[in-house]
């Protein structure tokens, strides 16, 4: 492959990998603007999410197929998820609500070592293949350039979550609510937005959303309880490159954060595979000296 | 005919209590003041009618009785509460917070044709319609607080002292604002209001509160021929 090839092969690995960090920043960007927090747990009800698709998916394939199989597990998983997530808000994270933020953050972080360790008891700590998934493994080649199948659903999948995000929030009046609840409940409540609702919602959407990475990542890696423990800090500086408020940010900023990581590690020989790793954290670090709000966030002015 | 009336309401912040026989009554399309000092139970006598303080006692509205009702409520039942320190949207655009306030509204139409109604009311809004509110000046939070309660369409609007932290003369023009709504729109109002002379610009009647108990009440004529309230709010 000529030097062009490979930069342009980076390019594409890197947004496909950028994908998944995506998905779960888009996740993390849900319940921010819904409830104003940052959710640790995110990654660990990915996991979860994914094992429960796993397990459906096992169960009906003998009967309907591995492509319905397939998708009857993704399906209920995600309607799953999003009855979790909201509970979780309901009967654990409400408990917090109204007090000091870091409480919630804090629990959150209790949160994932809760489900991690459930996800463990019940299926066990060792790699679980997911059944089946498109083409897992298979892949094509475009003038050269040799794209996985798994590369092209995951790419899909996220600018298509992408899309449906930003509408929410900016064009209905579900998305209109969960961003007033975020930004003050007390002042929602009193133009009649039922807060609690919209909270359930929020985590109840993100808890979704981050099934769907769960799932995606499952089927290039297979199954573990600590699947997410890495891309959950990818994740985390892609929201705060990308702002927190802005699903389009956040994607941008998540493939970035891969296609920067894989050029440095190919082409500064200094940095090379092992510490390509390192790399979206110092950007991180210069981004949030010269850019505290994010490069796509707007700036929270304060005004007495 | 009454809209909202108030009888011997109290209430407690944790053991101490605040409110200790609060009586007042709003006509429909009226306009009445809460007067008083510092402490004297202004605010949380507007926090016990929306539902977010416990109260004892009765408070009527539009002939049900709505003491206990959350928030959500009690907003969905037609009462738009301003709260103290106008409570905007900080994150939200100028334009987002008008659509808050008319959450449950059904009429997209109407509900955008009152949006730019108020925006010809307040050219400064219109200026800055796509900023975040948190970057508006202290008056135009004010102005945008108070059109975000208009955009329900309530039957009652309750206004925490809209003049708190504003320059005098942002203060009364706030003031005018809020008395052109009223002409304009016929809703009624209870404003509380620590400056008697602003309260008197829209209000047609007020009851004054010390130490959590309604000690007098009247028309603003006879309210201003009163030498203590004279003394007490309106500067001599």
């Amino acid at each position: 492959m000529n030097a062009f090839g490979t930069f342009v092969q980076l390019i594409v690995d890197g947004l496909a990998q950028g994908s998944l960090y995506a998905a779960l920043a888009l996740a993390l960007v849900l319940v921010n603007q819904a409830t104003g927090l940052i959710n640790f747990a995110q990654g660990g009800m990915a996991v979860l999410g994914a094992y429960i698709g796993m397990s459906v998916g096992n169960l009906v394939i003998p009967s309907v197929g591995p492509i319905a199989g397939v998708l009857i597990g993704i399906v209920v998983a995600v309607v799953v998820s999003f009855f979790i997530g909201a509970l979780i808000e309901r009967f654990i994270m409400r408990r917090f609500q109204g007090g000091d933020e870091d409480t919630s953050v804090v629990a959150t972080i209790g949160l994932l070592t809760l489900i991690t360790g459930l996800v463990g008891i019940i299926w066990g700590f060792n790699f679980i293949p997911y059944p089946f998934f498109f083409g897992s493994g298979e892949s094509f080649t475009i003038a050269g350039i040799a794209i996985s199948v798994w590369s092209l659903t995951t790419f899909l999948t996220i600018v298509a979550l992408m899309i449906v995000l930003q509408i929410l929030f900016q064009k209905t009046k579900l998305g209109l609510g969960l961003r007033a609840v975020a930004d003050n409940p007390r002042s929602a409540a009193l133009s009649g937005v039922r807060v609690g609702g919209m909270l359930m919602i929020g985590w109840g959407l993100a808890a979704a959303l981050g099934t769907i990475a769960g799932i995606l990542l499952a089927a290039k890696v297979q199954l573990n309880p600590n699947n997410f423990d890495a891309i959950l800090v990818y994740a985390l500086a892609a929201v705060i490159i990308g702002g927190l408020d802005s699903p389009i940010g956040a994607v941008v900023a998540a493939w970035g954060i891969a296609i920067i990581e894989n050029l440095a590690g190919t082409y500064l020989e200094f940095i090379g595979h092992d510490l390509k790793v390192a790399v979206p954290f110092i950007l991180l670090f210069i981004l949030l000296i010269l850019r505290p709000q994010g490069l796509f966030g707007r700036k929270r002015v304060v005004r007495v | 005919m009454t809209l909202l009336e108030l009888r011997d309401v109290t209430a407690f912040y944790g053991p101490v209590q605040v409110l200790d026989g609060v009586s007042l009554a709003v006509p429909e399309g009226g306009a009445v003041g809460i007067l008083g000092a510092n402490g004297a139970g202004k605010t949380t006598t507007l926090r016990a009618i929306s539902g977010m303080v416990r109260a004892g006692g009765s408070i009527r509205f539009d002939g049900r009785e709505i003491r206990g009702s959350r928030p959500e409520r009690v907003a969905a039942l037609g009462i738009a509460h301003v709260p103290e320190g106008r409570g905007t949207l900080g994150n939200l655009s100028v334009r987002d917070n008008l659509r808050v306030g008319a959450y449950l509204r059904k009429d997209r139409a109407e509900v955008e044709r009152d949006i730019d109604y108020l925006l010809e009311l307040f050219p400064n809004l219109k200026a800055r319609v796509r900023s975040n509110a948190s970057a508006l000046s202290g008056g135009e939070q004010q102005m945008l607080a108070v059109s975000r309660a208009f955009m329900a369409r309530p039957k009652l609007l309750i206004l925490d002292e809209p003049s708190l932290g504003l320059a005098p003369s942002t203060a009364r023009s706030v003031y005018a604002a809020i008395a052109r709504l009223r002409r304009e729109s016929g809703i009624a109002m209870l404003v509380v209001e620590q400056n008697a002379n602003l309260a008197f610009s829209v209000v047609d009647s007020a009851t004054v509160l010390e130490t959590g108990r309604s000690v007098l009440s009247g028309t603003s004529a006879e309210l201003k021929g009163n030498d203590e309230i004279r003394k007490a709010y309106l500067g001599g």
